[in-house]
């Protein structure tokens, strides 16, 4: 399922850019933050380098390292789920679609998750659906904002309907932070689509989203099957989208983590006074 | 607290004697509920579960709601942008007592389906949805939801109105609504949009109803690249009653008379308004911080997954990709 990923993947030296064109050498990339010099076109990355990027440095504990998923419906298609796992793991040096941890972030400490498309398109099954979970239940008990970074094509096939129920498995976990004044941020990055982008990656007390990032319910192909109707070009963009309502800002990479410790700051927390005081 | 699965469990033996009377053609009349897989399983293909849930002669929520309900009064519109067809409900009596429905209309005929959008919400659908949801909290009513669409619409119009958002809100309302919710699978339970209708403190499904991640031509589509491979997406999917049971994602299935609903819409209405009066004679009582955790305890131990307590040898890693950090 990795789609527009490919064309992006890096000979050792360069990288054309899939949207001007430029070949770019991939150290002035990686300095860069991943994002196109010349027309600000934001790679995709990974979770370890998003966090590394997001958190006051040395300060990330991952939690749930080992989490990893069974084959509850002995999935087959063209592969066994068992080995499209293995493969995964191989190609992003992951466990799983989505690293959990705490952290901090300007100084304010935060219960943290991280998506990474290259784990089967960020796809959610009972693993991503868990983390996610005790990452909420962490920011609950410890009275912590929590951030959720997404990066999906929605929930994973391979899981079925178990993989459905995550959604409302998270979105449960996320809704008691709304009721016990805990705040929870959701960035949305390229793509996120489908079953994570119905449940948590909306429900943010914020939404933030990278510059031009895929940002839709349903994925073109489904739509296809579906429908018999092509999407618009130029659709489903994390700016069409805010424009639309869903989403409070579009924030360029260079900027996400000085935002994130603006609004984590400012929303962070009070015994239930309020906060009027430097 | 009262653990419902445990108590509707329960129930499993004197349904296996069930069984026997139903193969007759009699359905048991006291709301209980196919909980035991062994003697209905491989019964039925998942094709044609499949095929049986989207049969256009099935009870659709409309059919069920007037053989179950009396005295119902539907209620239109989200308040803010028009009132989806595709999304029905309002408040009725249930045995008596009132309750607010919402269910998703499929249409019976080519016509209807298509003034009924095939039973697919646009995202004023669900803000119907949490609208009357919210009505039935403020009131202390029940709230009964019935579950039958392919899934949410994915038209570029439902996108501009948010339909991520509307799911993920309706999905919200009911892991905190503060009232007994027991939610009936028809037919079709579609991915996501079926989930927004789905998240109860019991959820049931008629026997040949199917709930799924992705509809099987879908999943075809993006596995198999294939259209033409749904029947096998089927099976792969597990997306049919006794798996639904066995993995824990509906606590109970309601029988079907013999052959199918569609064969009896009044034998399916009586099996139906009587799992769930059964259902909420038990949840009434539960005082809501109890309903909610139990609630919450419900969809929190689904999933399967191992914790192992060493980490496995970590797989090397492309040698650019190392080389570049990337």
């Amino acid at each position: 399922m990795p789609f527009g990923r490919r064309k992006e993947l890096p000979s050792h030296l360069w990288t054309q850019c899939p949207d001007c064109g430029e070949m770019l050498f991939n150290k002035q990339l990686a300095r860069n933050m991943n994002v196109c010099p010349k027309c600000e076109h934001h790679f995709k990355i990974g979770a370890r380098e998003r966090i590394e990027m997001l958190v006051d440095k040395g300060s990330f504990e991952e939690r749930d390292p080992l989490l990893a998923p069974g084959d509850p419906l002995g999935f087959t298609d063209t592969k066994g789920y068992p080995q499209r796992i293995e493969a995964a793991r191989a190609k992003s040096g992951e466990q799983e679609a989505v690293i959990t941890g705490s952290a901090r972030i300007g100084g304010t400490p935060v219960e943290l998750g991280v998506m990474d498309f290259e784990f089967i398109g960020g796809s959610m099954g009972s693993v991503v659906g868990e983390k996610l979970v005790r990452a909420a239940e962490r920011a609950l008990a410890e009275r912590n904002p929590l951030v959720i970074v997404s990066a999906s094509g929605g929930a994973r096939m391979q899981e079925g309907t178990l993989a459905l129920m995550q959604m409302a498995k998270v979105v449960a976990a996320t809704a008691r932070l709304g009721d016990a004044g805990i705040p929870y941020v959701s960035v949305l990055t390229d793509p996120t689509t489908g079953g994570v982008l119905a449940s948590y990656g909306s429900l943010g007390d914020l939404v933030l989203a990278e510059p031009k990032a895929l940002i839709g319910f349903s994925g073109a192909r489904v739509t296809d099957q579906t429908i018999g109707e092509r999407l618009p070009a130029g659709f489903q963009r994390a700016e069409f989208v805010r424009d639309h309502g869903f989403i409070d800002q579009v924030v360029p990479r260079s900027q996400l983590r000085d935002r994130i410790a603006f609004f984590v700051s400012a929303l962070r927390p009070t015994a239930g006074e309020v906060r009027w005081s430097l | 607290m009262r653990d419902p699965i445990g108590t509707i469990r329960s129930g499993a033996t004197a349904l296996g004697l069930r069984r026997a009377a139903e193969d007759n053609g009699d359905l048991p009349a006291d709301g209980l509920l196919i909980v035991d897989v062994s003697g209905i399983s491989g019964r039925v293909s998942a094709w044609d579960a499949v095929k049986l849930a989207r049969d256009l002669k099935r009870p659709h929520a409309l059919d069920l709601i007037e053989r179950v309900f009396d005295r119902f009064q539907e209620l239109h519109g989200d308040r803010s942008f028009r009132d989806d067809p595709a999304v029905v409900g309002g408040i009725a009596h249930l045995d008596g007592h009132p309750v607010v429905v919402v269910g998703q209309q499929k249409g019976g005929s080519t016509e209807e389906n298509i003034q009924r959008n095939f039973g697919m919400p646009h995202p004023e659908g669900y803000r119907k949805a949490i609208r009357l949801y919210r009505l039935a909290e403020r009131f202390h009513l029940p709230l009964v939801t019935l579950i039958d669409t392919p899934g949410a619409y994915p038209g570029p119009e439902a996108e501009e109105r948010g339909q991520a958002e509307a799911i993920a809100k309706s999905i919200e309302t009911l892991t905190r609504l503060r009232t007994p919710v027991v939610a009936v699978v028809l037919g079709e339970g579609g991915s996501g949009g079926a989930l927004a209708l789905g998240v109860a403190d019991v959820v049931l499904a008629l026997e040949n109803a199917i709930y799924s991640v992705i509809s099987p031509e879908g999943c075809a589509a993006i596995l198999w690249r294939s259209g033409t491979e749904a029947e096998r997406a089927a099976k792969a999917l597990k997306l049919a009653g006794p798996d639904l049971l066995a993995l824990g994602i509906v606590d109970g299935l309601v029988p079907e008379p013999r052959g199918g609903a569609q064969n009896d819409h009044d034998a399916t209405a009586r099996s139906v308004k009587a799992a769930v009066v059964a259902q909420l004679d038990r949840l009434s009582p539960v005082p809501v911080t109890e309903l909610l955790a139990g609630r919450y305890e419900r969809f929190r131990r689904i999933g399967v997954f191992v914790e192992p307590e060493t980490a496995p040898a970590a797989p090397r890693r492309t040698w650019w990709k190392r080389v570049l950090g990337r």
